[in-house]
C-alpha cells in the first residue's frame, strides 16, 4: 500500500493491521515518532493524518486515508515550526521522549483553535503523558506558539 | 583514531572525535593514578592527561560522562568546563565518552555514609572520606543519588581551567608573548595586539607541553554561565524528533527482538508452546533466555505480536502471590530480631510517652513502578572478540561486567555506546534488560539485536520502589511537640538491587531509614528504628529512594502531632528546626505561600519538609475540596542546593519532581495478585495529567556550603504536603499512599 509521509511517497508491504507507528519507525526509519504504551494511553506516538492528531500506535496502517506528518516533517532543527520554536524558547523538554507527541498534539490544537483558552489547552493536552512533569512549560509554550502563529 | 573517535551517531551533538594529534586536558592526572582512557589510542606526539577535554585541529569536544536521563546533566557538565575554558555553546561538541574508572563518582560517598547531611563532625567527614576512597578504588562510575553536580562542580571547572592555562602556555610558546599578557575568550587565546589564536589551531603545540596544573578557579562573581539561564544543548533536538535514544538505534543488519519473562518475577519457565509464533510473518527465531523466551523478527511489532502468541507455563513466584501476603510480612517484621538499626535515640522517648500518646498511627506506602516513557531497550552485537552495546545506562562499568558474564567476554571487551535516556527514575540503574539482549545476541553472533520491551513487559518487570510501613507515636505538651517514636519496616532496596548484580552489601540499609532519621529537627525526645523485611518482590531505587517513603512517614506523623498540640504547622516546624539552612528554607516557603493568610472555604494548605541528598526542601500545597473531589491548586517549593547552576533547568526539575511525586501519591501503585503485577500499562498507574497540574512556584536558595543536585529532593515532601493539605481542607487524615483509595481527585 502507498503512504505519503512528510511529503514523500512510500510503497509499503505490511499487514493491514500493523499500527502506523511501527510502519513509520521500523519500515520507514522515522524514529522521531516514539513508542510509549501501544494502547493510546500516553500520546508519545502522535502524528498528523490530514493535519489532525492521531495516536499512530492505535491506527492500523490500512485506515490511514490521508497524508501523514511526523515530528520530523513538522519542522527541522534549522527551520523550526512555531510550536517547536516555542518549545525551545520555554525550555520545555527534560528527557524529551514525550515531546514529539506533545508538539504534534499542540500543533493540531492550534490548527483547530487559533487562541485556545486555558481549559481548552488542558483538555487537548491531557492525553499526552509526560513522566518528567514538564506540564507547566507545555502550557506556557502552547500559548506562546498560539501568539506566534497569529503574528505569522 | 581514539576510542572516542569510534563513536558514530547521527545525533546533532555528536561527531567523530578525532583524538589523534589532539590534546586532552584536566586535573585528573594530578589527582589519581588511573590511566587516561584516551591515552592508548593517541598518535605519536599527542598528549592527553584527562578524560574531559579533547581539542584537535578541527574541534573541541567535552566529555560528559554522567548519563542524561532528562535532568540536563550533559549540558550542565559541559557548562562547568566551558565556564573556565572560555568556550561558548556552539563552539564545542559533547560526548558521553567510554566507561572508565577515571570517571569515578567523588560525591557518592557524601550521601552513602551513615551520617546526616548536616553532620560535619570529624567522624562523619572521616567516614565520607574513607568511603570516597573505596568508590575511587572501585572506579565506580555512576549517575544517581543526585550526585552529578556535586561530583562535577569542582573537577570539571578545574579540567576547563587546566586546559585554558595549558593553551595559554602553548600560545606563549608560539607567539613569544609571556603567559601573563594573554587572555582567553570565545575558544581562542588573545594576544595583546588583538590577534586571536583559536584553541583548535593551538592543539598541536599544546600537545607538546606538560599541562599546567597550578590553576585558580574563578570567583563566582566572574562567572559567565553558572547561575545564568542557559539554553540546554539538547533542546532543539528534543523538540524536533532528531535526538536518538537507545530505542532509536538502527544498525545495518539489525534484527528486532521482544521478550516475555515470567511475570512472577524470578519464577521459573516450566515450558512453552511457540508453534503459532514461529509461523508468524517476519519471525526469524525463537530463543530461550533466562526465565523466559524471546522472539526475533524483522520488525518490533511483529516480534511483540509473536512473543505474545506463545503459550507459557510459568512457575510460582518466589514471594507471596497476593498483596496481602506482602503486607503481612512487613507487619511481622517489627521485632528485635529484624531490627536493622536504631538510627536515632535522643532524650527519653519511653518516659516522654508514658504520660500518654497524643498520636498513635500506622502509615503505608506501596510498590510503585518507574515506568519511564522510553521502554527499556538495548541493542547488542556479539562478536568473538568484542561486544558492542547501544543503550542508555546509569552505571556503565557495572553494565560491562554484567554483559561480560552473559557472553563470556572480559569486561574490557564490552564496548558501551551510551545514549540519552527517555527517562529513568532509577529504572536504568538495572541490568536485566541489557543482559537479556546480550543473551539473545550471544545466540546470534555477528547480528546486531535490538530488544525492546513492550510497555506491558516493562510494567511486569519494573523492579518497583519498595513497599513499607511505619508505626509512629508521639507526645505533645504546652502547645509543642515533645516526642516522636517512629519505627519503619521495609525490604532492603540496596540488598535487592545490588544482589541482582551479584554484590552483597553488608551492614544496615540506610534507605530503610532515609527521610525519617535524618531530619534536622531538635526534638527533645526522638527515637527512630528501622526494621529489615526479608526480600519480597524484587525492588529497586525509585527517584529519591528511601526518602520517598520515610519523608511521608515522618512528616505525616509530625503534622498529626502538631495538630494535636494545637500549634501552627509551619511555625512549629520552624521552632523545632535546629539547622539554620533548613530553617531558612521553611521560612522562605512560608513567605512565598503567604502562609497564615485566609485560604477561603473548602480549601486547605499543608506544609512538609524533608531533607534528602543533602538538600533541605520545603513545600506548601493548597487544595480545594469540591463535589468532584480534590483539586491541587498551587504548590510552593523552597530548596537549598548551595549553588543553582542554571535557574531555568532548576525550576523545570523542581516542578517535574513535584508533579512526579504528586501523580504517584494520587493514583499510582503496583500490587501483586497470583504473583504478578496487576498494573499493565499507564491507564493502571497514570500519574498526573496536564489538566490536574497545579501552579508550581519555585525558589532555589544558596545558603548551603556545598553544591547539591536537585533531581530527587523535590519528590519526598510532595506526598506528605498533599496529605497534610487534604487534612486541612477536609479534616480527613490519610495515612496511606496512593491517596485515591481514600479520597477522589477531580
Amino acid at each position: 500500500m502507498q503512504l505519503i509521509v512528510d511529503g514523500n511517497s512510500h510503497e509499503v508491504d505490511v499487514e493491514e493491521d500493523m499500527p502506523l507507528l511501527w510502519v513509520l519507525r521500523d519500515e520507514l526509519g522515522i524514529k522521531g515518532v516514539k513508542y510509549g504504551c501501544g494502547v493510546a494511553a500516553c500520546g508519545a506516538c502522535t502524528v498528523h493524518v490530514d493535519g489532525v492528531a492521531v495516536r499512530s500506535c492505535q491506527t492500523p496502517v490500512s485506515d490511514v486515508d490521508g497524508p501523514v506528518t511526523s515530528i520530523e516533517g513538522l519542522g527541522k532543527p534549522e527551520a523550526l515550526h512555531a510550536v517547536q520554536e516555542a518549545w525551545v524558547e520555554h525550555q520545555v523538554a527534560q528527557c524529551g521522549y514525550c515531546q514529539s507527541g506533545q508538539i504534534m498534539q499542540a500543533a493540531s490544537l492550534l490548527t483547530e483553535i487559533k487562541m485556545p483558552s486555558d481549559a481548552e489547552i488542558d483538555e487537548a493536552m491531557s492525553g499526552n503523558l509526560c513522566r518528567c512533569g514538564t506540564y507547566p512549560r507545555i502550557r506556557a509554550a502552547v500559548k506562546t506558539a498560539a501568539a506566534k502563529m497569529q503574528e505569522a | 583514531m581514539g576510542k572516542v573517535g569510534k563513536i558514530a551517531r547521527r545525533t546533532f551533538l555528536f561527531g567523530a572525535v578525532a583524538v589523534a594529534g589532539g590534546v586532552a586536558f584536566g586535573v585528573y592526572k594530578v589527582r589519581t593514578p588511573y590511566e587516561n582512557p584516551l591515552e592508548n589510542d593517541l598518535a605519536d606526539g599527542a598528549a592527553t592527561f584527562n578524560p574531559w577535554v579533547v581539542i584537535t585541529e578541527k574541534q573541541i569536544t567535552l566529555i560528559t560522562p554522567h548519563g542524561d536521563k532528562g535532568q540536563g546533566v550533559a549540558h550542565a557538565q559541559a557548562a562547568l568546563v566551558a565556564e573556565e575554558l572560555d568556550v561558548e555553546f556552539g563552539q564545542f561538541e559533547i560526548d558521553f565518552g567510554k566507561p572508565d574508572k577515571a570517571y569515578w563518582n567523588r560525591a557518592l560517598a557524601g550521601d552513602g555514609a551513615p551520617f546526616m547531611a548536616t553532620d560535619e563532625s570529624f567522624t562523619a567527614e572521616a567516614t565520607r572520606s574513607f568511603m570516597g576512597g573505596m568508590i575511587k578504588l572501585l572506579g565506580m562510575q555512576i549517575t544517581g543519588g543526585s550526585t552529578a553536580m556535586p561530583d562535577s562542580y569542582e573537577k570539571l571547572r578545574e579540567a576547563g581551567a587546566v586546559a585554558r592555562e595549558t593553551l595559554k602556555l602553548a600560545a606563549s610558546n608560539v607567539s613569544g608573548v609571556p603567559v601573563a599578557q594573554l587572555k582567553t575568550a570565545n575558544g581562542a587565546v588573545q594576544l595583546p595586539d588583538g590577534t586571536e589564536l583559536a584553541y583548535t589551531a593551538l592543539a598541536g603545540e599544546a600537545a607538546k607541553v606538560e599541562p599546567v596544573t597550578e590553576i585558580t578557579l574563578r570567583k563566582p562573581s566572574k562567572w559567565r554561565l553558572i547561575g545564568q539561564p542557559m539554553q540546554r544543548l539538547d533542546m532543539v533536538a528534543k523538540s524536533t524528533g532528531t535526538l536518538d535514544y537507545g530505542i532509536d538505534v538502527d544498525i545495518d543488519g539489525m534484527v528486532h527482538a521482544a521478550v516475555m519473562c515470567n511475570p512472577r518475577q524470578g519464577g521459573a519457565l516450566n515450558g512453552y508452546d511457540a508453534s503459532t509464533a514461529v509461523g508468524m510473518r517476519g519471525v526469524q527465531k525463537v530463543v530461550d533466555v533466562t526465565g523466559g523466551v524471546a522472539v526475533v523478527a524483522d520488525n518490533t511489532w511483529r516480534a511483540i505480536q509473536a512473543v505474545q502468541a506463545i503459550d507459557f507455563d510459568w512457575g510460582e513466584a518466589p514471594y507471596p502471590a497476593e498483596q496481602d501476603g506482602h503486607w503481612a510480612a512487613i507487619e511481622a517484621s517489627f521485632n528485635d530480631d529484624q531490627l536493622d538499626k536504631e538510627w536515632r535515640n535522643e532524650g527519653d522517648v519511653t518516659a516522654a510517652l508514658s504520660g500518654g500518646k497524643a498520636v498513635e498511627a500506622a502509615y503505608r506506602v506501596p510498590y510503585v513502578a518507574h515506568a519511564p516513557l522510553e521502554p527499556l531497550n538495548a541493542t547488542v552485537l556479539v562478536e568473538d572478540d568484542k561486544v558492542t552495546v547501544w543503550t542508555g545506562h546509569q552505571i556503565p562499568r557495572m553494565l560491562q561486567d554484567q554483559v561480560a558474564k552473559v557472553t563470556g567476554h572480559t569486561s574490557e571487551q564490552i564496548d558501551l555506546v551510551n545514549h540519552f535516556m527517555g527517562g529513568s527514575f532509577g529504572h536504568r540503574l538495572e541490568f536485566k534488560h541489557v543482559e537479556l539482549a546480550a543473551e539473545i545476541a550471544n545466540q546470534m553472533r555477528g547480528t546486531p539485536v535490538q530488544l525492546t520491551y513492550s510497555r506491558e513487559e516493562d510494567f511486569a518487570h519494573d523492579f518497583p520502589r519498595h513497599i513499607g510501613m511505619a508505626r509512629g507515636s508521639g507526645a505533645v505538651k504546652d502547645g509543642k511537640v515533645t516526642a516522636i517514636d517512629l519505627q519503619v519496616a521495609m525490604p532492603s532496596v540496596v540488598g535487592s538491587q545490588m544482589g541482582r548484580a551479584g554484590m552483597n552489601v553488608p551492614g544496615p540499609d540506610m534507605q530503610i531509614a532515609a527521610g525519617a532519621w535524618n531530619n534536622p529537627y531538635g526534638l527533645e525526645n526522638f527515637r527512630m528504628r528501622a526494621y529489615r523485611v526479608p526480600e519480597l518482590a524484587p525492588v529497586s531505587s525509585w527517584r529519591s529512594v528511601g526518602a520517598s517513603a520515610g519523608g511521608f512517614f515522618f512528616d505525616s506523623l509530625l503534622d498529626e502531632l502538631i495538630h494535636e498540640a494545637g500549634a501552627d504547622p509551619l511555625q512549629e516546624r520552624i521552632r523545632l528546626m535546629q539547622h539554620d539552612v533548613s530553617r531558612k528554607v521553611l521560612e522562605t516557603v512560608g513567605e512565598m505561600s503567604n502562609w497564615g493568610s485566609p485560604v477561603g472555604p473548602n480549601k486547605g494548605r499543608g506544609v512538609a519538609f524533608v531533607e534528602s541528598f543533602g538538600v533541605p526542601t520545603a513545600e506548601v500545597i493548597e487544595v480545594t475540596n469540591s463535589e468532584d473531589g480534590i483539586t491541587i491548586d498551587k504548590v510552593w517549593v523552597a530548596a537549598d542546593v548551595g549553588t543553582v547552576i542554571d535557574p531555568v533547568n532548576f525550576e523545570n526539575l523542581v516542578q517535574g519532581g513535584v508533579i512526579f511525586a504528586l501523580g504517584h501519591a494520587m493514583n499510582s501503585e503496583i500490587t501483586y495478585s497470583d504473583g504478578m503485577a496487576q498494573q499493565a500499562n499507564y491507564w493502571d498507574a497514570e500519574g498526573m495529567r496536564l489538566k490536574q497540574c497545579p501552579e508550581i512556584m519555585v525558589r532555589g536558595l544558596e545558603n548551603g556550603d556545598q553544591v547539591r543536585g536537585i533531581g530527587e529532593p523535590p519528590v519526598p515532601p510532595a506526598a506528605p504536603a498533599l496529605a497534610n493539605a487534604i487534612f486541612a481542607a477536609t479534616g480527613q487524615r490519610i495515612r496511606e499512599l496512593p491517596l485515591y483509595h481514600h479520597i477522589d481527585f477531580a
